[in-house]
């Protein structure tokens, strides 16, 4: 999924390519992420561990989104060797040829959740899009499914939703299973059905957020009743006196990775320094900074996350029993088809 | 006629001047050229490229093609044409206010109009998203005073956003409008009173006409300044106002090339300048900008 807020967008188109690549010493590794919390908890768990066992130096940067990575890759001004990313928009770009196949000779994956690695792209953490609601308004007792949420007579109050393109719980609240979901979804009218859904939901949605901030800040303010969003963002808020609970039943599973860019400077070591990190130990301290699960189950048998800690994490096989796994061959398909039609939807 | 030898003299320095002029804006027009004219050209000719890079108008189809396009162009106007109204109505008030204080309690009124100007438009915008919100400033006291009993939808949808934008764009009004009012000459509208008009008469027959080029230089401005924002409806329209510059945003992530993103800013720049070619009609652009300084 993108995971990009309007205003990084933005900065991101009005950047020009900044032209000149530096000449840096061999051993050291560009390492690319969304800033905030959330590098700040790679770096301290992954990217500076790393470099200190595979002896190198990690330089660390910001970047905004697809289109910065878009605009370096075609200008050929890449200086990036490691990039954290949305699993959608990794797919998407390894489509458009902006990214180095991973090398799997290199790096790990017999314990990872299936579907949470591919070509281009290997799942860092895991997340999950789940609905999530204010305690003030249903106690203990809010919406259990995509169905709940929809169900305004039996739930009143106001919604918010992604801006962007988010379909699945529409089917599964119009009572689609959760593994049928992207088959309806891939074959013709699918889109159409979710669309009709979201219409149905349309007047109860008071605030369609546009970054992961925005929806725990609207938890936080009290200023809606539900939201669907990214469980790590909400108990960040209740952690700062938000009253917001949550479940993962019915809940999209979803993860960002780490891609290496076509081009990049130090190809086979990125392939090396992404196969440290991808290894168990590290994506179990990574839990430890912020409440996103592992892709590589093996974290939660090597005894480095408390059990009752690993229940609350998106990845806890518990959990994953009860989630959908998103589709990125979905995404990267339907893509611009289904986001048109969502605009037209949120227009009308 | 002893004036004419010095006529052609006063002619050669007027084209010396002239001349002297035009070099001093050259860095200014070369700034212009290389930051704006050459990117926006660039992105206007990759408008009519395809994925392929093949001359294509594909990206204008799909313009016409998809109801959402239309309603964000529509939404657009709608949004500045409704912003700048309420601007002139309450920017003129403001600014007549203004003119009729004694000079030192103007410039401290000045003060208070300038001094949300000065603040980063992101800051001013959050600062509504307090005070409108759902649990927020205005909703607790308007209920705890009992003037409303259930939270009113104050912000995520258009009056929020027409709240946040008049108030970014007021000062873009107030200035010029201030400035004309204080240039008219008071001599004008004595003569006109001791001619026999009514208060309302000075003010509307002498007194309006005089200031309304600067009223409409701050339209104008306001006008386009709306035309292409993009934090205020993002913020405070909730997802629901989807104005041009969203749109374009959002298509820059969602295309795969700058073409198919441009395409929507081409056309509301087309439209732009065919509007103040229009405006230009109307009303005399020397003159809008030309209003004489106070």
């Amino acid at each position: 999924m993108q995971r990009r807020s309007l205003l990084g967008t933005a900065i991101a188109a009005a950047a020009l390519p900044l032209g000149a690549r530096r000449a840096r010493a061999a051993e050291e590794l560009t390492v690319v992420s969304w800033g905030g919390a959330f590098q700040d908890a790679q770096s301290k768990a992954l990217f500076q561990p790393a470099a200190k066992a595979l002896g190198i130096t990690v330089k660390e940067e910001t970047y905004s989104g697809l289109a910065e990575l878009r605009l370096r890759a075609k200008s050929g001004a890449v200086t990036w060797d490691v990039v954290s990313s949305g699993s959608g928009t990794s797919a998407r770009a390894g489509v458009e040829g902006l990214l180095e196949k991973l090398d799997y000779h290199v790096i790990d994956v017999k314990d990872f959740i299936p579907g949470t690695y591919a070509d281009y792209y290997i799942g860092g953490d895991a997340f999950a899009t789940v609905a999530a609601w204010n305690t003030k308004t249903y106690g203990q007792a809010g919406p259990q499914s995509w169905a709940d949420f929809w169900d305004a007579k039996k739930f009143p109050g106001t919604r918010a939703y992604r801006n962007t393109v988010t379909l699945e719980p529409a089917l599964m609240a119009d009572g689609v299973p959760p593994d049928q979901v992207y088959a309806v979804l891939s074959a013709p009218g699918g889109i159409d059905r979710a669309i009709r859904k979201m219409q149905e939901l349309k007047p109860h949605v008071a605030v369609w957020w546009s970054s992961g901030a925005q929806s725990a800040q609207l938890m936080k303010d009290g200023a809606v009743d539900m939201v669907a969003g990214w469980n790590g963002r909400f108990d960040d808020a209740r952690k700062s006196g938000a009253q917001v609970a949550y479940t993962f039943n019915q809940a999209l599973l979803d993860y960002d990775c780490f891609v290496v860019p076509k081009g990049a400077p130090h190809r086979d070591l990125a392939m090396r320094f992404v196969a440290e990190i991808s290894k168990p130990e590290y994506q179990a301290a990574l839990t430890r900074y912020i409440t996103y699960g592992p892709t590589n189950r093996r974290a939660y048998d090597i005894g480095a996350i408390p059990a009752d800690y690993a229940a609350t994490l998106p990845s806890a096989p518990a959990n994953t029993a009860k989630e959908l796994l998103i589709d990125d061959g979905w995404y990267m398909k339907y893509t611009q088809q289904a986001a048109q039609a969502y605009q037209d939807m949120m227009t009308q | 006629m002893r004036a004419a030898p010095h006529a052609a003299l006063l002619r050669r320095d007027a084209a010396r001047e002239r001349l002297a002029l035009a070099g001093l804006s050259v860095p200014a027009l070369l700034l212009v050229g290389a930051t704006m004219i050459l990117p926006v050209g660039w992105l206007f000719v990759l408008s009519f490229l395809d994925d392929s890079g093949a001359p294509s108008l594909a990206n204008y189809r799909r313009l016409l093609a998809r109801p959402a396009y239309a309603r964000i162009l529509f939404a657009t106007f709608e949004i500045s044409i409704l912003t700048t109204a309420l601007c002139i109505v309450l920017g003129y008030l403001l600014a007549y206010a203004l003119a009729q204080l004694p000079r030192r309690w103007a410039a401290l009124g000045m003060l208070g109009v300038l001094m949300p100007f000065w603040t980063s438009i992101l800051v001013r915008t959050y600062a509504w998203l307090v005070l409108l919100q759902r649990d927020g400033v205005i909703n607790v006291w308007g209920m705890r005073l009992g003037l409303w009993h259930a939270p009113l939808a104050l912000v995520y949808n258009l009056p929020g956003t027409l709240i946040g934008l008049v108030h970014i764009m007021l000062p873009f009004l107030v200035l010029p409008a201030y400035g004309a009012m204080r240039a008219v000459q008071r001599d004008h509208l004595r003569a006109a009173a001791s001619l026999g008009a009514t208060p309302v008469q000075v003010f509307w027959r002498v007194f309006f006409p005089l200031t309304l080029p600067g009223v409409a230089a701050g339209a104008l401005i306001v006008f386009i300044l709306c035309l292409g924002s993009f934090v205020t409806p993002a913020v405070l329209g909730g997802g629901k106002v989807l104005m041009a510059a969203n749109a374009v945003a959002s298509d820059v992530e969602l295309f795969f090339n700058w073409g198919a993103a441009s395409a929507l800013g081409a056309v509301l720049l087309v439209l732009t300048f065919a509007l103040l070619f229009l405006a230009t009609r109307l009303v005399r652009l020397e003159r809008l900008f030309g209003s004489e300084a106070p």
